[in-house]
């Protein structure tokens, strides 16, 4: 069994008094090294759940343990040292003057000496392939360079867990794809949990767990081929379904049998070749 | 596009003058614009201009680009030295046209005048050209230091300074992208007269200042994420050395400051 890293225990929020329930009673774990993925669409709650993660916002009801830890106003600066957050606008939330300004933000804040800074600027930087951009000024950086100085300066306190929370949606696909392939690598590497907020279901091929959220509760909590298949109910809370699950469920339809639930393109070609040779 | 959004004048290079410690760039400049007003004989004036001019060599910034730094101000020059010409009336008449006359003192005083200016405009203009603002940030934020002492926020103020250099190529990119929008709905904001280009400005600055405080809210966010506490037990990345570049930089400065004090009249 692997140990929880984060976790919900009936957990209520709610922006003010007169507003309703954004979460509802919600509880779950993520566990360490877990990469998983939160999806949901508009007004889900998805987003509220990583600002809980991480004390920008405090429950009504019930408690957040953070590594066994509970998050609480005493709590809450030693927290923020283990959970990494990776927001959606790559401008705003660039403090630096230059690409390694930025990555020593948070390092500043957490009083590194110097040397340790140098140090570890070059290694986060290598690690999302932007060494070469350490002088660069932001405005110089396309959305999806961005976004992977985000990480890097994220990276560089080593925190626990990686939160992205929305941190593609506003690329276009290149920086996209770029900043899913980084991520993926570094689920590898780092040993780090990782937590991907996200409305595109494309984006959750790779993670171990999906937990889907609706109105403010959990609606399904299960591997990505899992919730792949369920696509009229993903369709009836406002998802998109990813094109390969739409050919699948049409090939079903028209009596081809595929042995499992294709998650991309090279899964599905994969079983339609099987499917060839064997007939 | 890329090009104005450079900040500044700054002109990167390597020269001796740009690797000086900007607090030595601040301190000399800040007690230039003192002496400058001592000076009042030809061999002062000459030991002035010889500094900035060794300078302005030293620090290999093309002099196209100070010259472009002189131009708002090459009318005020202009206009001081023809006041002094018409106001002062001391020393010999120098010549006469109708009714003017014109003296000798009046031509020194504005000639001198003139220099003063001039002299001032570009040994300032040697700072922004040869240090990148955040540097200039920097500077400032480390000689204020004993200000802290009376609660003034001095890192506070360091840091709002280089986030708003940071924002301004955003903030202008922004710009260009709104009044292209507006301007694809109809706004005109180049004809017309004055008071309706005015009015067109409207629908440019409101969406702006909503994007600024939406930004700045998700930006006070993302720096709480990533643990901003305030100043207290914060270390810098960036540090400012002084070198013994600087240390000769300060002895030539006070070199220069003892000629001129030596040169001068007195009384």
């Amino acid at each position: 069994m692997r140990k929880a890293l984060i976790e919900f225990r009936n957990v209520s929020f709610r922006y003010s008094e007169d507003e309703p329930w954004v979460l509802k009673n919600m509880s779950f774990t993520i566990y360490e090294n877990e990469f998983v993925a939160i999806i949901g669409h508009n007004g889900s709650g998805k987003s509220t759940v990583a600002k809980l993660v991480n004390g920008l916002l405090f429950p009504q009801e019930g408690e957040i343990f953070i590594d066994g830890v509970p998050l609480n106003e005493e709590t809450i600066w030693d927290i923020r040292r283990d959970i990494g957050m990776v927001f959606q606008n790559p401008d705003n939330q660039f403090v630096g003057a230059t690409v390694q300004d930025d990555v020593a933000f948070g390092m500043e804040n957490r009083g590194f000496p110097r040397e340790e800074m140098v140090k570890r600027i070059g290694e986060t930087l290598a690690a999302v392939h932007m060494l070469d951009y350490r002088l660069t000024e932001p405005h110089r950086l396309s959305g999806g360079q961005k976004q992977r100085v985000a990480i890097a300066s994220v990276l560089a306190i080593s925190p626990k867990v990686l939160i992205l929370d929305e941190a593609t949606a506003m690329l276009d696909p290149k920086g996209r794809k770029e900043i899913m392939e980084t991520v993926a690598e570094l689920s590898e590497q780092q040993g780090l949990s990782l937590i991907t907020i996200t409305h595109d279901l494309s984006e959750v091929v790779k993670v171990e767990r999906v937990i889907v959220l609706n109105q403010g509760e959990i609606w399904a909590e299960a591997s990505p081929r899992e919730i792949f298949s369920k696509r009229d109910e993903l369709r009836e809370i406002g998802l998109d379904v990813p094109f390969v699950a739409i050919l699948a469920e049409e090939l079903k339809r028209a009596g081809i049998k595929l042995s499992k639930e294709p998650l991309n393109h090279e899964e599905l070609l994969e079983e339609l070749w099987i499917l060839h040779s064997r007939t | 596009m890329n090009n104005s959004l450079i900040i500044g004048q700054y002109v990167p290079g390597d020269s001796l003058i740009h690797r000086l410690d900007p607090r030595t760039k601040i301190t000399i400049i800040f007690f230039f614009v003192f002496i400058v007003f001592f000076a009042n004989n030809v061999p002062s004036y000459a030991t002035l201009i010889l500094f900035s001019v060794f300078a302005m060599i030293l620090s290999k910034v093309p002099v196209r680009f100070i010259l472009k730094g002189l131009t708002p101000v090459w009318f005020l020059i202009i206009f001081t030295f023809i006041l002094h010409l018409f106001v002062t009336k001391e020393g010999q008449v120098v010549f006469e046209i109708g009714a003017m006359t014109f003296y000798s003192g009046g031509i020194i005083q504005g000639f001198a005048i003139s220099i003063r200016f001039f002299l001032l405009i570009l040994v300032t203009s040697l700072l922004t050209l040869t240090t990148t603002p955040i540097e200039i940030t920097d500077g400032i934020e480390d000689m204020l230091e004993p200000l802290k002492k009376i609660k003034f926020p001095v890192h506070e103020l360091a840091l709002m300074m280089s986030i708003s250099l940071r924002f301004i190529p955003t903030l202008m990119q922004e710009t260009d992208k709104i009044s292209k929008a507006q301007a694809s709905r109809g706004v005109d904001f180049r004809t017309g007269p004055l008071k309706e280009r005015v009015k067109a400005v409207v629908p440019l600055l409101v969406p702006l200042f909503i994007s600024a405080f939406k930004r700045a809210e998700e930006l006070a966010m993302a720096m709480e994420a990533r643990g901003y506490q305030g100043g207290e037990n914060r270390t810098k990345l960036r540090e400012l050395k002084i070198t013994k570049l600087d240390a000769i930089s300060y002895f030539i400065f006070i070199l220069v400051v003892a000629i001129l004090f030596a040169t001068r009249t007195y009384g």
